[in-house]
């Protein structure tokens, strides 16, 4: 087979003809064309959609640094705050949701209702009520109760607003997340685990080898939606004293008054966020599936 | 006479009012191959999988290599004992054939990765398939998946194996390449006890054949003697059924 230039699939990329219109092909194999077949489809949408935003973003820039540069200097702590927010909280989502998608299914009556009580009660009461509960009056029961039982540590608590934001984070949406653990498991073939088990491994072994990876692969769409809604859900944190993206954004309309460039530039900031974990979570999609 | 390693004695099985077994006996011999036949739904699977407890019997007593099924601690113990081999194969789709065959001897068997995959290939080649010891079951044929099982089932050692149907999801022409890997396991002296309908793998390999019926073993026999002068009415009935195919 004779060497092929690397852009012999250029013309047919930017086209989307048929490989059998290129002149190269000219072999038996690659007379055969199947729609939608092609690598990785020419030029994803999603390119254009990125390279929109990030071109609006720097044209604005650009153009005009007063306000724009402006706004986007004096809001990048706060940019740093909600990433940070939204990478922690995650990790803690996904561990508290695996535990309590587990708990979900449980035989043992106990752990089955204290996990979903836990879903059905947070499920049940809005995010901002949460997480204003957990700045307010968290602190406040915390303290009582030190003063309760006579230790002056806990009756000298003092909170810390990004801690207690994270708390709420993770407790509100690692309900979802069990919710979304429980269906994954569950939508593994019942066989699986008794194979896992005639063969002597232990309930934790089959789970731990066996069920979750199947079921991870099952929940990543899901799971990639909730850490979108997340991204977003962090700028209700800006009511309740932390400093994210979102508060920085009205502290400067406060004192300049120009709402219009402020919130343009923090919504397209928001945009490439979830724009590039779409992307991340579909790339995650891709490597992690397998023939079945 | 020996002391049989599988002893089953008076045990009783519902699934909500089925009444799905109803006091069966059945002593097993090391050696022994007995294939048990019968309708749907007379119990024979629900038997086969009370023996290493994926169904727990809800009375009677079931004693396997000397260890009694009741207390829940060894159960592990004893299904390291047993391999079993389903009608839907149950192999792990996500994980490589040699991966398959090697996560339960790492992970119970607490053997190291070269062994592991030594014994891996060994029973790959005995099945006949060691050229798709890197494929994923998804890639193989229904008659290679369910070979595969039986090596997976055998990488543990174990003393007994229980086969499920583990022809009935099988195209006709697949059926052959497993039965001959069952038939050979027979003639290594393999204790195994087989619900199936294969008729001619029960001739050629079966010590004893059992009829159940309702939840109750009608009447038991060599191969030959069963399926030539069966003594009941219900196992003539259902072989004149069978045999006519």
């Amino acid at each position: 087979m004779p060497k092929q230039s690397p852009f012999r699939n250029l013309g047919r990329l930017l086209s989307g003809r048929p490989a059998s219109d290129d002149k190269a092909a000219s072999t038996p194999e690659e007379m055969i064309f199947i729609p939608g077949a092609e690598p990785s489809a020419r030029l994803d949408p999603w390119w254009w959609l990125v390279a929109a935003v990030v071109a609006i973003l720097v044209l604005i820039i650009v153009l005009s640094p007063d306000p724009y540069w402006n706004i986007l200097k004096f809001v990048s702590d706060g940019i740093g705050i909600t990433v940070l927010l939204t990478v922690v909280s995650f990790v803690f989502i996904i561990l508290v949701g695996l535990i309590g998608g587990i708990g979900r299914i449980a035989k043992n009556p106990v752990i089955h209702l204290i996990a979903s009580l836990y879903v059905e009660i947070i499920r049940g009461v809005p995010l901002l009520v949460q997480l204003i509960w957990w700045y307010f009056a968290a602190p406040v029961a915390i303290q009582a109760f030190g003063k309760f039982i006579h230790v002056d540590a806990i009756a000298n608590y003092q909170s810390n607003a990004i801690l207690l934001a994270v708390v709420g984070l993770v407790i509100c949406y690692g309900a979802y997340m069990s919710e979304i653990f429980r269906a994954g498991i569950e939508s593994i073939h019942k066989g699986q685990m008794e194979a896992a088990r005639s063969l002597g491994m232990t309930y934790v072994q089959s789970m731990r080898y066996v069920i979750l990876p199947q079921a991870l692969r099952v929940v990543l769409p899901p799971v990639g939606n909730e850490f979108i809604m997340l991204i977003k859900d962090t700028s209700l944190v800006s009511v309740v004293a932390v400093s994210d993206l979102t508060r920085r954004g009205r502290e400067y309309m406060a004192a300049h008054f120009n709402p219009i460039e402020t919130w343009t530039l923090i919504a397209l900031v928001y945009l490439i966020m979830t724009l590039f974990s779409a992307r991340l979570i579909a790339w995650l999609e891709k490597r992690r599936r397998y023939e079945r | 006479m020996a002391e049989p390693i599988i002893h089953i004695e008076n045990v009783h099985k519902h699934f909500g009012r089925i009444h799905a077994l109803r006091g069966v006996n059945l002593d097993v011999q090391v050696g022994e191959v007995v294939v048990i036949l019968g309708p749907s739904g007379s119990g024979k699977s629900t038997l086969l999988r009370c023996v290493n407890h994926l169904e727990v019997a809800d009375s009677g007593k079931i004693v396997v290599d000397g260890i009694p099924l009741k207390t829940a601690q060894n159960i592990n113990a004893v299904r390291q004992e047993i391999g079993i081999v389903f009608q839907s194969f149950n192999l792990f789709p996500h994980l490589t054939v040699r991966d398959n065959l090697t996560l339960a001897q790492r992970t119970v068997r607490r053997r190291v990765k070269e062994e592991s995959e030594k014994v891996a290939m060994n029973l790959l080649a005995k099945v006949g398939i060691t050229e798709k010891a890197d494929c994923y079951p998804a890639q193989l044929s229904g008659g290679q998946q369910q070979r595969v099982a039986i090596a997976r089932a055998l990488a543990m050692n174990p003393k007994i194996m229980l086969f499920d149907e583990p022809t009935s999801a099988l195209d006709p022409e697949m059926i052959k390449e497993v039965l001959d890997v069952m038939l050979a396991l027979a003639k290594e002296g393999m204790t195994m006890l087989v619900v199936s309908h294969e008729m001619g793998f029960a001739r050629a390999a079966a010590t004893r054949c059992i009829f159940m019926d309702e939840g109750q073993i009608v009447e038991e026999g060599p191969p030959n003697t069963l399926f030539t002068a069966p003594r009941q009415e219900r196992t003539k009935l259902f072989l004149s059924k069978v045999l006519q195919i």
